[in-house]
């Protein structure tokens, strides 16, 4: 995106680093650490989608719910809209709880089973005190047909929903408090490949409306350059690649990023696609950190 | 003309649920020549796995095979013992599951389990069992089988234990291996591993397999045939090229369309399907994509026959009505419709 | 809660038939323990007379040996059984969620506090503490009733506890957490009524066993004093004359084991009419 350099950083993440504690001794005391998030750093501007791609292990819905404040982070800054977020206490975080939403994986295990659209969709409104009264049936309902549903769904239980319905009222929950920006943590992995579609178009359409910014974690490349402006890959908790979409597919630099690549399996018989085989990494590889290549492009790599 | 392997014949399973049958697959027919690959494509709900199952004799209650057989060189399964079922699972047909944690036994070594196989379908010696064990997991591309094979399930990562599976699978040298999306549970470069291993059984003219999967890429990298199913039904059948760049049914047309082109930028608007697979509790009399197709007529109330596109092309659609023969009549001239 | 999970219940119930009769006995035990005051007889009333009879059209269940009515007896018996069934049910079970939830919620030290104090109950041998207890404690039905949910509320603190962390993870109560919602509304919205079911059948199994615990101090002498009756201490009394008054321990015995049982069945049931179905797919 050309004019994107201009625009404003919404999302500034700052050497982050999250280690969970793999073992406990007797007392209580971390023996052995998951350095699950370890190091991570990039800029999320107005109005874009950044794609953040890895495989499982890599770290990547770590750094999303890191972002939600789902779990304190062990180092590193978060700032949002200029404010860092990282000690910041929870009444202090609330008007922020708002403008960063979240659409998650499971379209069964995200919607409360015993709760309906309405109440649903109306819990975060409750929260931050929008929409009161007579007014939320009303909003709930214009938001239910905005994600392609209908009016009379308000009184429904999620089970009654296919799982891309279910996916909808995800979406139209978080968009219900009028958020900034919104992590979506997988949120096509568990559709079929035609609903994928639908929900990926859908999420494309509500933010050019709304002027939403996403951050898109996903493990299907293929659709992650369809929806991202920029992508980074993770790897083991790093970031060793950071570009343009198109630019990231047509010119990968770090042997990683080329492997998963030449991984996708190309719908088309013709294609001849050479495998590029990667070995973990090599004894320098891990080391580095992200140099700015070419013009917007980084990469974790000696120069 | 190569040897008939596996015939179903208007297959039908059922599922029996509170809320009255589920109606999983709906007449399906088709056949497997030996030594191919056939891929089964659909989304979940589409009756592919059920299909499969039901191969294999693997429907459990509440589900109940109604209707149709199933040969296998030329001999009718349907109705067999479990017992000889046994005999034929593994031995000439052998099934890979999504998840391999489920199907190894997670308190003996990879080495016993593999050897307990090989020596019970084929009556080897421990050593030269053992030695088989070995040769069969360095084929599926495991490092050091030697060790390995003293290792426990456990030990191996995911798609090292998909690759186990594999092998475990092949040990017993079927004629007939059922894939059910063996990849969907794997990293995608480990996917690709995995892939590379079906893509060389491709080449093996022992042995035929049928690879079942939601993925549009996995079909077109390693299959020769491809079969398109969507509500319990076939939907279109063809070799794999016709699939991709001849298809005919709208809904496998939009299916293609629904996923990134390769090389398609960035923000390239995607054409999904729209609406929901029909409810199989009480599916539509006809056409079952009726409800989503963008040609639906009034005659897609009426369940279109098979129509002959071409060699090996079959299509379950109206709009194919004008230009190609029925299936049927194609059989009825006495020439070879393939099924 | 929603409707579909109790129509499931419901079909589960009638299609099973020991549901249906576990159902009716207890309905018909709770109602005769209710209304036990309409019999026209007194439970206490002595007549010398007519000790240890047998059945007979006047004395349905016989007599004791101190000729009193044994139906009669039986009815204010279950009286007491089943009021202390039920209290200490219900005390356990407040007991036990608000330990399960908070210590399955919250985690890290508080959870290691409150799991060790589980454990040492645990390891209480329960009947030494409830003989012990019974010396020095009035036996009065409202002390057996608090001392038996103190010696029964572990289990169900401990599957509350496990399903609690495993509904933490949803990713409903991620979003729930991630929109700002308090702990207060993510265990009262998403957690509590998610737990009814692993509750409810919890709470089946501890009457049963509270049932038994009463039956087993009585009839050891410790529970309930005469001349009041419970199922227990009638199958106490009944002992000296197991030979020639065998309908003495019959009847208690009976009512007491098809209780029980009942109580069992039904909590069975309402475990598989809770487990998630084959539906539609």
């Amino acid at each position: 995106m050309s004019e994107g350099a201009e625009r404003k950083v919404l999302v500034d993440v700052r050497n982050l680093k999250k280690h969970f504690s793999k073992s406990k001794d007797l007392w209580g005391r971390t023996t052995e650490v998951l350095k699950a998030v370890d190091g991570v750093s990039f800029q999320i501007r107005r109005g874009e989608t950044f794609g953040l791609v890895g495989e499982s292990g890599s770290g990547k819905s770590t750094v999303g719910r890191c972002l939600l404040r789902l779990y304190d982070y062990t180092d590193g800054e978060v700032r949002f809209d200029g404010q860092d977020l990282t000690k910041l206490g929870e009444k202090q975080l609330k008007p922020f709880r708002r403008r960063i939403q979240s659409i998650f994986q499971d379209p069964y295990s995200s919607l409360n089973p015993g709760m309906n659209v309405l109440e649903l969709i109306g819990e975060p409104m409750n929260i931050h005190g929008l929409y009161p009264g007579d007014e939320r049936k009303e909003a709930v309902a214009t938001l239910l047909e905005r994600v392609g549903l209908k009016r009379e769904h308000l009184y429904r239980y999620p089970h009654e929903f296919s799982g891309g319905q279910r996916q909808r009222i995800s979406i139209a929950r978080a968009l219900s408090v009028r958020p900034d920006f919104v992590v979506c943590d997988e949120p096509i992995s568990a559709l079929d490949v035609s609903v994928q579609a639908q929900v990926v178009n859908m999420l494309e359409d509500l933010q050019s409306e709304f002027g939403l910014t996403y951050l898109f974690v996903a493990h299907d490349l293929s659709m992650v350059r369809h929806i991202s402006d920029r992508i980074g890959v993770m790897y083991r908790g790093r970031l060793v690649e950071v570009a343009d979409s198109d630019e990231l597919y047509d010119n990968p630099l770090h042997p990683y990023t080329k492997a998963l690549l030449s991984a996708i399996p190309v719908p088309d018989p013709h294609a001849v696609s050479e495998r590029i085989a990667w070995t973990g990494e090599t004894a320098d590889s891990e080391a580095h950190a992200l140099r700015e290549a070419s013009p917007g492009h980084f990469v974790a790599l000696p120069e | 003309m190569t040897e008939r392997l596996l015939t179903a014949r208007d297959l039908r399973v059922s599922f029996h649920t509170r809320d009255g049958d589920n109606q999983a697959v709906r007449g399906v027919s088709f056949h497997i020549d030996a030594g191919e690959t056939v891929g089964i494509v659909g989304e979940s709900g589409s009756g592919k796995s059920v299909t499969a199952k039901a191969i294999m004799s693997l429907i459990q209650p509440p589900g109940e095979v109604i209707g149709g057989e199933i040969e296998f060189r030329g001999e009718n399964l349907t109705g067999l013992s479990e017992r000889k079922w046994r005999k034929i699972r593994g031995n000439q047909i052998a099934m890979v599951f999504q998840d391999p944690m489920t199907s190894l036994n997670p308190v003996k070594k990879i080495g016993e389990q593999m050897t307990e196989v090989i020596r019970r379908h084929r009556g080897l010696s421990r050593d030269a069992a053992t030695e088989e064990a070995i040769r069969l997991l360095r084929e599926v591309g495991i490092p050091e089988p030697e060790r390995r094979i003293r290792q426990y399930p456990h030990e191996f990562s995911g798609g090292m234990r998909q690759r186990v599976m594999i092998a475990m699978a092949l040990s017993c040298q079927p004629e007939l291996l059922i894939a059910d999306e063996p990849t969907t549970a794997l990293d995608v470069t480990i996917q690709a591993q995995i892939l590379e291993l079906f893509k060389r059984l491709k080449d093996n003219p022992d042995t035929a397999v049928i690879l079942i999967t939601h993925d549009l890429g996995v079909v077109a990298q390693v299959c020769t045939r491809v079969i398109v199913m969507y509500g319990g039904m076939i939907m279109e059948e063809a070799p794999v090229e016709d699939i991709f760049y001849r298809p005919q049914h709208p809904y496998t047309i939009g299916l293609l369309r629904s996923v990134p082109k390769r090389g398609g930028g960035t923000r390239e608007r995607l054409v999904p399907i729209e609406g929901t697979p029909p409810d199989l509790l009480d599916p539509p009399p006809g056409c079952p994509f009726i409800t989503r197709c963008p040609h639906a007529m009034d005659k897609c109330k009426e369940l279109p026959p098979m129509f002959h596109i071409g060699p090996g092309h079959r299509s379950l659609c109206w709009l194919a009505e004008k230009d190609h023969p029925t299936v049927a009549d194609v059989k009825a001239e006495g020439e070879d419709a393939d099924v | 809660m929603n409707r579909t999970r109790w129509q499931n219940l419901r079909s589960e119930l009638l299609a099973n038939k020991f549901g249906i009769v576990a159902i009716v006995i207890l309905a018909v035990f709770t109602l005769s323990a209710i209304f036990a005051f309409l019999s026209p007889i007194d439970p206490n009333q002595l007549d010398v007379t007519a000790k240890l009879q047998s059945p007979n059209a006047k004395h349905w269940f016989g007599t004791d040996d101190y000729g009193r009515d044994y139906f009669t007896r039986a009815l204010y018996g279950g009286r007491v059984s089943l009021l202390v069934g039920f209290a200490s049910m219900i005390i356990a079970t407040g007991i036990g969620v608000v330990i399960g939830v908070v210590s399955g919620y919250f985690g890290g030290r508080l959870d290691n506090l409150l799991m060790r104090i589980l454990e040492v109950f645990l390891s209480i041998p329960s009947f030494l503490v409830l003989l012990l207890l019974s010396v020095f404690l009035h036996p009065s039905v409202g002390n057996i009733i608090v001392i038996i949910a103190l010696l029964m509320w572990m289990n169900i603190a401990r599957i509350v506890r496990a399903e609690t962390m495993s509904l933490k993870t949803r990713e409903y109560v991620l979003y729930a957490k991630a929109s700002g919602q308090s702990a207060f509304g993510i265990v009262s919205k998403h957690i509590l009524p998610n737990l009814v079911p692993v509750i409810i059948v919890g709470a089946t199994n501890n009457i049963a066993s509270a049932i038994m615990m009463e039956s087993s101090l009585s009839f050891l002498g410790f529970g309930v004093q005469p001349p009041n009756a419970t199922w227990g201490s009638m199958l106490n009394n009944a002992q000296g004359y197991v030979a020639y008054a065998p309908h003495l321990a019959l009847f208690p015995g009976l009512l007491i084991l098809l209780t029980v049982l009942s109580f069992n069945i039904l909590g069975d049931i309402l475990r598989v009419g809770f487990e998630p179905k084959l539906g539609r797919r």
